[in-house]
């Protein structure tokens, strides 16, 4: 009797994984963010400098930019493997999605520490 | 009793139970939020924080009623995407499996979504 093998490429379940880890810091980012602004809602240019010059929402704002982008390719890919079928036309889509969101995560680096 | 089964599955001529409904607006806010959504939140942020100057044209921008629209709609996009993301983080953690909870939650999920954007609309409109 042959025992069934599974086969793949076997990132199943560590693409799983990260969608639901990624998903929960962007979430705690959201009310922590939510937070500070409903505490003190910042009114000109001058309060959101001030704010967003704090060290550790800097850091934070990162993580958040960073798991967006990891959350994002993970999603982008599945609906590209579930919708478009030509391999090449495929592949193209995941590379422009992969640069564009290298572009985002270095350019919120950018943003963040300016 | 024979029941009649449909003869086709066509997915434009078939009612859509309300989970799939749920599901197929995540996929599509999920697209809409990478594309346009991040760039253009990049922008926002980019021109809030560059000068006062920035600031103040995101400001004007930010006020022309289509802007508002879209931007309602947007933020609709992320309140479902965010319920509906709520509702999967349960359900792995095997909350709402049965048949008729995962109806009820898909339910909630899009009233939630349409309520928190209303409020959070009001607030910031």
């Amino acid at each position: 009797m042959v025992k069934p093998v599974v086969t793949g490429a076997h990132y199943g379940l560590r693409d799983w994984l990260v969608q639901r880890v990624t998903a929960v810091v962007m979430a705690i980012y959201f009310l922590l963010l939510a937070a500070v602004l409903l505490i003190s809602p910042p009114h000109d240019h001058a309060a959101w400098k001030t704010l967003f010059s704090e060290q550790w929402l800097r850091i934070a704002s990162f993580l958040f930019f960073v798991s967006l982008c990891w959350h994002a390719w993970i999603g982008m890919r599945n609906i590209l493997m579930d919708y478009v079928h030509a391999t090449g036309a495929r592949l193209m889509l995941q590379i422009l999605v992969i640069l564009s969101l290298l572009f985002y995560a270095v350019w919120s680096a950018d943003i963040l520490w300016s | 009793m024979q029941r009649k089964r449909p003869k086709h599955l066509n997915l434009i001529e078939i009612k859509q139970p309300l989970p799939a409904v749920v599901s197929i607006l995540h996929r599509i806010s999920g697209v809409l939020l990478f594309f346009p959504g991040i760039p253009v939140l990049l922008c926002g942020l980019q021109m809030a924080l560059a000068s006062p100057q920035s600031y103040a044209e995101l400001q004007s921008f930010l006020a022309s009623p289509l802007i508002k629209g879209t931007s309602m709609l947007a933020l609709w996009f992320l309140l479902h995407h965010f319920c509906a993301g709520i509702r999967h983080l349960m359900l792995d953690l095997h909350y709402g499996i049965v048949l008729e909870q995962a109806r009820m939650s898909s339910k909630l999920v899009l009233v939630a979504g349409a309520i928190l954007t209303l409020l959070i609309g009001a607030a910031i409109w």
